[in-house]
């Protein structure tokens, strides 16, 4: 066994018990933690593809900035492990549908000869100067530019909406004008007074 | 006698020399955190006309070194309602991403523990996650003060990571590389070439985001002291509290020598002739680190804490145009105008 094949395992092996954690783990908390310890195995695997690009930008989007979010409004839950075993049966058939439809898609691909290791060999090691960032930047916008800017225009959509879903102003709110507050002189709020220092001396 | 050193060295297997590699930046840095500390205190007290710690050895210097005795001795107390498991491992998490960014930092051309294509992507990605460490530990302590912080924390860390995240897509438009050695040598030439100049906004953006992002003075809203006790790490005592004061100063050093490295010309020095050259490139990178790591000292005694809906309006309404529109200046101006060997 050579190294990268035990890294391989290593990393193998913590990306499957992770992710069998993420569903069988009681608290919310703990689990979206170790989705993010199942993100990080990914990255590291996809590294040893020699796809540093990917395996970066993984960490950087799911685990730097998407599980951050995630973990904010799981921690804002009131957990009551209870209440949330309680509807197990009832959501058991849906699961299970998924799970099927998702073993079945995992077999096609592992029993289809399309997929084998023979008709897709390993691609072979890259020569010293090239950048996988740059080959893919060259490709996103020579080739594939009308989808990649097709995909960005439907997540600025995407962007406004969500703002304007959550945009409400409320009319009994009152809110503060940075514009206004920056702009206050000091003539504005400070009234400088002479008072006698020390009270008149009477007769 | 240095044939004989390379000999060892070269007949050492490969994990140990990594190791001692590992060991020779990470053991200065801790020390210069160390001393870091005792810096700041000293600065701060001089710019309050006051003396700083002068009781422990010669003028105060050994003063981190009883900080740390007697933290390492303080009894770690875990809260009863504490998560145990998560309590422990937040620290080690808050401190991880903070060394291991360290391995890509170029201290010169050559002196590079790992002189990857896609440092800056690292960098960046290893940074993101340091805020796990606050976030967890503000979770775990099952404490509202606590919980608060991390909160706090948690917004503007995401907020102020895309202004940062932009500012660094300034400069590898301008580098052309992602990697953090060839961004230094793409600024080789003199002071005029250093990105500070044309890429003056995303500077000023990428070192107040690097003040937020350490949650420093100004930006200290994940520990306020006058409104939610000491936020984040306030149920920690002992070793755990020592390994998140550890964090938060190594992560400024860390923002140091990245302005250094991607706005300051690295180790180069400010101009290409005597006597600037009479120090050798590892000392120039070091005063510049200092110079900088300086500035987060003098932020600290000089600016009243922002309020918390100021510093989101300033990371979203301010900091994320400036840098989306200078983007769009550097591709113009690189492209359509006579100055655009300055933006390369």
């Amino acid at each position: 066994m050579t190294f990268l094949q035990f890294i391989f395992y290593l990393f193998a092996a913590i990306l499957i018990v992770s992710s069998l954690l993420v569903v069988t783990v009681r608290n919310p908390v703990r689990s979206a933690l170790f989705l993010v310890l199942a993100f990080f195995s990914a990255a590291c695997l996809w590294l040893t593809l020699e796809a540093e690009f990917l395996a970066i930008a993984l960490v950087l989007v799911y685990v730097g900035a998407v599980m951050v979010l995630f973990l904010f409004v799981i921690m804002m839950l009131d957990i009551d492990i209870a209440k949330m075993r309680a509807g197990f049966t009832n959501y058991l058939p849906l699961g299970l549908i998924v799970a099927v439809l998702m073993a079945g898609e995992l077999g096609l691909v592992m029993f289809s000869k399309e997929f084998s290791a023979e008709s897709l060999p390993r691609p072979a090691g890259q020569i010293a100067e090239y950048s996988n960032t740059k080959a893919l930047g060259s490709l996103v916008y020579t080739d594939y530019v009308f989808a990649f800017e097709l995909a960005a225009v439907i997540l600025l959509v995407a962007i406004v909406a969500a703002i304007a879903l959550t945009l409400r102003r409320r009319p009994v709110t009152r809110y503060q004008a940075p514009e206004q507050q920056v702009k206050v002189r000091k003539e504005d709020r400070v009234r400088l007074v002479t008072l006698p220092t020390r009270p008149e001396e009477d007769a | 006698m240095v044939e004989l050193v390379v000999y060892v060295w070269d007949s050492l297997p490969l994990v140990l020399q990594l190791g001692l590699k590992i060991g020779a930046i990470i053991l200065p840095l801790l020390a210069a955190v160390a001393y870091y500390t005792l810096a700041e205190r000293k600065v701060i007290a001089y710019m309050h006309v006051r003396i700083g710690p002068n009781r422990v050895g010669p003028r105060g210097l050994l003063q981190p070194i009883a900080d740390a005795v007697k933290l390492m001795f303080k009894e770690m107390i875990i809260p009863t309602n504490a998560d145990r498991y998560l309590f422990v491992i937040a620290p080690v998490l808050a401190l991880a991403p903070a060394l291991g960014a360290w391995a890509v930092i170029p201290f010169t051309d050559t002196l590079v523990l790992a002189d990857i294509d896609a440092s800056l992507l690292y960098v960046l990605a290893l940074t993101s996650m340091g805020v796990y460490g606050v976030v967890i530990a503000g979770w775990a302590s099952n404490s509202k003060y606590a919980f608060l912080g991390a909160m706090r924390s948690a917004a503007q860390i995401v907020a102020y990571e895309i202004a940062m995240g932009f500012a660094l897509v300034g400069v590898l438009m301008a580098a052309g590389s992602l990697n953090l050695r060839e961004i230094v040598l793409a600024q080789s030439g003199g002071i005029h070439q250093w990105y500070f100049l044309p890429l003056f906004p995303l500077f000023i953006v990428y070192l107040i985001s690097g003040v937020a992002e350490t949650n420093r003075s100004p930006f200290d809203v994940a520990e306020g002291e006058s409104e939610i006790v000491a936020g984040f790490h306030v149920d920690y005592s002992g070793m755990g509290f020592a390994v998140f004061f550890l964090a938060e100063y190594a992560n400024m050093i860390l923002i140091s020598a990245l302005t250094v490295i991607m706005f300051l010309g690295g180790w180069q020095a400010p101009l290409p002739f005597a006597p600037f050259t009479w120090i050798p490139a590892i000392g120039w990178f070091f005063i510049k680190l200092a110079g900088v790591a300086f500035l987060f000292l003098w932020f600290r005694a000089t600016f009243p804490r922002y309020r918390y809906d100021q510093i989101m309006r300033l990371g979203w309404k301010v900091f994320i145009p400036v840098t989306l529109v200078w983007i769009v200046v550097i591709g113009v101006a690189r492209f359509f105008t006579p100055v655009g060997y300055w933006f390369a």
